[in-house]
Formats: C-alpha cells, sequence, structure tokens
C-alpha cells in the first residue's frame, strides 16, 4: 500500500505574535513545526504501512527550510520525501496550492490513499486536501477520526460531524484528511532520526511539473486579500436595571433603534 | 556546557528529554502517589529504540555504551527519578551479561531486552548482607545439569516486573565472598516467587521487591562466568553501572533545579519576585556550579568506561559519590527555596527531594564509595 501524506510547515503558535504596526505575525525568532494535524496524518500513514506493507512519502510545498519539516517526518517512520519549492510557488492560495501538490502527487507516481491534516493551524482553511482530491478527481473522505477497515481495494471510515459521525465508503485511490481523535501520534526514534538525517530529500521545481505555469503562485491565486486588520475590541454592553416590565420596553427601544426591528 | 558530543549522542539525549518532558511528566506525580509501575513510559521508550542503546548492534541493541546510558538516564530522571529506574536498573541487571555472559547466553537474552519486550534487574542485596556483599546467605548448590538455588534477595529493583535476573549466591558458603557465583534466572522459573512490594520513601513508581528462591531449579548454562567470580561479576557491574546512578542523580538535581529557578521568577514577596534577591540568587549559583560538576565527573566516568579502561573503580566510585551528595543537597535547598510551598505534596519540588535520598544509599552507600575511593588511594601511594 503506497501512501503520500501532505504535510505543511508552520509557525508555533504556542508562542506567536503579531506586529500592531502591520498586522503581520511576527516570523523572526518563531520556531517552525509540523502542522500539528499533520501529525496524525503523518502517524495514521505509518500506522497503515506497519500493518499492510508499502511506502509512506511525504510531500510538503514550501521554502527549502521546509525541508527540516520532511526529516522530522522521516524520523517518525516515513520511507520518502519530496520537497516541491520554487520561488514560481509564491503566494500560492489554498486553488493554487492545491493544484501544484496534486501536479507533483502526479508525478510521484502511484498510491492508494493520500493523507492531509483536517487543515494548518495558521491558515486554518481546510481547503487544501479536499482540493487536491479534486484536482485529481479521486473521492475524498475529510475529517476521519478512524480508519475501520481496508480490503479489496475499498476503505471503510468514520468521518466526524458536529453530531456523531458518518460511516463512508470509498474505493481506493483516495485522499482522506484527519482529525486528532484518529490516533495517538508516536515519539521520534533513535533508527528514525538516523534515517532521517541521511536521507536524501527528492526537489521538484516548477519546470519538473506538468503544470501550467499561469495556475501557479501568485498568478494562479484567484484569492485577494484586500485588506488584513485586527477587529477592535469590543465594547462593554449596556445593562438596563430595574424590573422586567419596566426595563422591557425600554429594550425594545433600543434594540428598534440600534439594529431596525 | 557544552560536552562534545556526537550527533548521535545528541539524538538520544533529545529523544529521552522528549520523552521525560512530554510522557514523563505530566503522570510522574500519580505514579509516585499511586505507585504505578510505568510500563506505558516503557513501551514508548522501546518503540524510541531507547532500550538498546547501551546493546552491541550484533545483540539488536544500537552500539553505544556508558555515555549513551547516562545521556537517556539524566534526561529521564529530570521528569522522575523513580520512572527513569524502569530503564536505568534493566541495564544493571543486563550488564553482567554484557560483560561475562557467552556467547549463547548473549544471543538468548540481549536481544528481547534491546528492544524493550523485557526488563532485567539484578539481585545481590539481601537482610543480612548489604555493604557486606560477602555475606550473602542465598546458595546454588550443583546436582547435575543444575544448580538448585535457596534464599531470599531484598529490595530488588524491577522486581517482580523484569523477566531477566542476574542473582548472586554463594555455591560453597565456607569461602565467603569468593565461594559467590553470579546466575540468570529468568521469571516464572519454578521455585522462583516475588516478596511484598516495599512501601518506599521515594522512587515510588519503581517497584521494589524481594525475590524469594525455594528449591529452584537452573540449569548449568544459566551460570555467568564461572563459580567465584560472582563477587567479581558483581563488583565489575557496579563499576559500569555507578555512572547511571550518579547520571539519576544529576538528573534529579537539574530537574528540582529547573523547576526551582522557574518558580522564584513566579513568587512575588516583598512587591518583587524572589528570584531578585540576592541571597537567594547565590544559593541558584552554588546549585548550578554543583550540578555541572557532578555533571563533569559523570560524563568523563562514562567516557573512560567507553574508552575500555577497567581501571574504574576509584573514578565511578566518586561520580557516584559527588553526584548523589550534590542531589541531596540541591534538592533539599530547592525545597527552602520553595519555601512552605516547597513541603506542600501539591507542589511537585518535595519528590524530588525524597527521590534523590535513595542515590546516597544504593549501588553500594557512599560511606562503602569513600572506602572504595580511600583503599585505592593507599594502595596508589603503596606502589609508588
Amino acid at each position: 500500500m503506497n501512501i503520500i501524506v501532505c504535510i505543511k510547515q508552520v509557525p508555533d503558535t504556542t508562542n506567536i505574535r503579531i506586529d500592531p504596526e502591520t498586522n503581520t505575525l511576527v516570523r523572526s525568532g518563531v520556531q517552525s513545526i509540523i502542522n500539528p494535524f499533520d501529525m496524525y496524518a503523518i502517524e495514521e500513514a505509518v500506522r497503515l504501512k506497519e500493518k499492510f506493507g508499502g511506502l509512506v512519502t511525504i510531500v510538503t510545498m514550501g521554502p527549502p527550510q521546509a525541508e527540516e519539516a520532511l526529516r522530522e517526518a522521516i524520523s517518525l517512520g516515513a520511507d520518502e520525501a519530496v520537497l516541491i519549492s520554487d520561488r514560481a510557488f509564491a503566494g500560492s492560495d489554498t486553488w493554487a496550492t492545491s493544484y501544484t501538490l496534486s501536479r507533483a502527487i502526479q508525478k510521484i507516481g502511484k498510491f492508494d490513499i493520500i493523507i492531509c491534516g483536517k487543515q494548518a493551524i495558521d491558515g486554518d482553511t481546510a481547503q487544501v486536501g479536499p482540493g487536491i482530491a479534486a484536482f485529481l478527481d479521486i473521492p475524498q473522505i475529510t475529517f476521519v477520526k478512524k480508519i475501520e477497515d481496508i480490503k479489496d481495494s475499498l476503505m471503510r471510515a468514520d468521518r466526524m460531524t458536529e453530531e456523531g459521525y458518518d460511516i463512508i465508503e470509498s474505493p481506493l485511490p483516495c485522499l482522506i484528511t484527519v482529525v486528532k481523535e484518529i490516533n495517538e501520534p508516536r515519539l521520534p526514534s533513535l533508527k528514525g532520526k538516523m534515517k532521517a538525517k541521511k536521507i536524501e530529500i527528492k526537489k521538484l521545481e516548477a519546470k519538473d511539473l506538468d503544470a501550467d505555469p499561469d495556475s501557479l503562485g501568485l498568478k494562479g491565486s484567484p484569492t485577494k486579500v484586500v485588506k488584513i486588520f485586527t477587529p477592535p475590541p469590543r465594547k462593554g454592553g449596556q445593562i438596563l436595571e430595574g424590573e422586567a416590565k419596566e426595563v422591557s420596553g425600554k429594550l425594545v427601544e433600543l434594540l428598534k433603534g440600534e439594529i431596525c426591528l | 556546557m557544552d560536552y562534545l558530543l556526537t550527533e548521535e549522542q545528541v539524538m538520544i539525549r533529545d529523544i529521552a528529554r522528549q520523552i521525560a518532558q512530554e510522557k514523563i511528566k505530566p503522570v510522574a506525580a500519580k505514579y509516585d502517589a499511586e505507585g504505578i509501575f510505568p510500563w506505558d513510559i516503557v513501551k514508548i521508550m522501546a518503540a524510541s529504540d531507547l532500550c538498546g542503546i547501551y546493546i552491541e548492534e550484533k545483540y539488536g541493541g544500537t552500539g553505544g555504551g556508558a555515555m549513551e546510558l547516562v545521556l537517556a538516564t539524566e534526561e529521564l530522571s529530570k521528569a522522575c527519578g523513580g520512572i527513569s529506574l524502569a530503564f536505568a536498573a534493566t541495564a544493571l541487571g543486563t550488564f553482567p551479561i554484557i560483560l561475562f555472559g557467552t556467547e549463547e547466553q548473549k544471543n538468548k537474552y540481549l536481544p528481547d531486552i534491546a528492544k524493550g519486550k523485557k526488563l532485567a534487574a539484578f539481585g545481590l542485596t539481601e537482610a543480612g548482607a548489604g555493604s557486606d556483599a560477602g555475606a550473602i546467605a542465598t546458595t546454588a548448590d550443583k546436582k547435575g545439569d543444575h544448580y538448585i538455588l535457596n534464599g531470599t534477595k531484598q529490595w530488588i529493583t524491577n522486581g517482580g516486573e523484569a523477566e531477566v535476573y542476574t542473582v548472586i549466591a554463594s555455591t560453597d558458603r565456607s569461602k565467603g565472598a569468593r565461594g559467590a557465583a553470579a546466575f540468570i534466572v529468568e521469571k516464572g522459573t519454578k521455585g522462583f516467587e516475588f516478596g511484598k512490594k516495599e512501601d518506599k520513601m521515594g522512587i515510588r513508581a519503581s517497584a521494589t521487591r524481594e525475590l524469594v528462591f525455594t528449591d529452584c531449579k537452573i540449569p548449568k548454562e544459566n551460570l555467568l562466568a564461572k563459580e567465584g567470580m560472582g563477587f567479581i561479576v558483581a563488583m565489575k557491574t557496579f563499576d559500569q553501572s555507578r555512572p547511571g546512578v550518579a547520571a539519576q542523580a544529576v538528573g534529579i538535581a537539574q530537574g528540582a533545579l529547573d523547576l526551582t529557578v522557574q518558580y522564584m521568577k513566579e513568587r512575588k514577596q516583598f512587591g518583587k519576585s524572589i528570584s531578585s534577591f540576592q541571597g537567594l540568587q547565590f544559593m541558584l549559583a552554588d546549585m548550578a556550579t554543583e550540578i555541572e560538576a557532578s555533571r563533569a565527573l559523570v560524563y568523563a566516568c562514562a567516557r573512560m568506561l567507553d574508552s575500555g579502561n577497567t581501571k574504574i573503580s576509584k573514578d565511578s566510585a566518586m561520580a557516584k559519590l559527588f553526584a548523589s551528595d550534590v542531589a541531596m543537597k540541591v534538592t533539599t535547598d530547592c525545597v527552602q527555596l520553595f519555601g512552605g510551598y516547597g513541603y506542600m505534596r501539591d507542589y511537585p519540588i518535595e519528590k524530588y527531594m525524597r527521590d534523590a535520598k535513595i542515590t546516597q544509599i544504593y549501588e553500594g552507600t557512599n560511606q562503602i564509595q569513600r572506602s572504595i575511593i580511600a583503599n585505592h588511594l593507599i594502595k596508589e601511594s603503596a606502589a609508588k
């Protein structure tokens, strides 16, 4: 069973600061980590490999330093790693990112399952996983909290919903995104770390992909960020005191004035 | 201080640190209070390849030695001196096999220990034979292809939890220490039972029990080295394992100091953090310096062992003596710096003081260590 896991390197949000002048993340001095939800994706892939055999390939799109995230994934039990990195990818939104990742996955070759974390903790869009499935034209199961079974090229998985969960069956190959309930990621092993140190990371640039240049990077991104701002702090509410009968009329008057009942 | 560790040693330290901080720290207080043996943590250590870091590659380990053992023990002990013992006491029980085992014995026992499938333990101490190890009363009588063991070992770390026990017993009591021999005994052997689990002051997540042998029949292939060499096996094992106890002491002391510095920054009296008071700052400085000195001594000793130097008894004793005395002093001062809160079980610091005490007592009391050091000094002087 060949599994591809898409991961993202993100700033460690436990000690993040926003520059009050520019309203952007202060990235200097902030440690980068593997997106926490992707840790569950890596663990699930390694468990599937341990059960069914095969290879786990980790893929990330990012700047050259994203290689650290790939090496960490290797120390956790993955077999191969691919870094998709090119200046042409800069400024990609979720559409362009999904497109680029899907082209890279086509280049990597045959796979049975693609696993992504449900979302990244920096952008919080949860769009890239489903986007990849769409571009590759394969089925997807999002928010998977348990893989019940994989048999005869069919996966049965539990998709978490707000009320409970759905049991969904999908033919392979398919893409799943996972939630933190799916497993408890292991810590790195010594042999894994030694392998991570030595492993050669495969690198893919724009020219290596069969991709439409106009669909890459900022040019290929329909999302336009018009303005970023911190919402002003909420002002304190107004408290009406007195008997219910007395104040209710006043309240109605106020509401009429404020939000035009 | 930079100890010029190899890349692999840094990896081992980092893995042990991550296990300690992420997995051990959250359960340390509970396991201490309830005396829970840390099998869940042992499984994590095994999955991270920590259990075989002092065992040769051909027996399933990763080929390190004493230095790797002390690095891991120190990091694990920062979070809990009791939980780290499941790991460190296994090394103690395994060293007799590493040092004196035949190829068959090594092939039979080391791979499972290296993979963390089995724990080991070492049994020397008895009710009437502690510091005076030559006074052991457990006997091993040779009957044909077997030895018959009778007697009781006391306060055995990992007792009942370990699968593999190296036990010192006498094949000839009339010869005293020269009549002792070392044996490998597997859990489950008929006539091998465990006594009560001891209720201890500290290291409460570690299991300490009696090993009771009643006409326990073991094959003669389980003899380590030769008859009469039991005492040498024990002493050589301790030379090897004392830096491990010393590393446990360094870890306990460092763990306590780390908590104390953090607490002192937060605790306010007279309108400011107590870390701003010079009298208390001096205490911190002294503790940090003494811990670093112990660490340097322990690492130097571990490296000496790994270089193959066998004249290690004096240095090994010095490391154990110094590091454990420092751990006791540091943890006592850390409780002092926490003040009234430090005396309360709601705060984690009193546990470090309870855990530190044993490091001055076991694997040879610190008085025995001083005797070893002094005897070497006198012998060296006579040889000049």
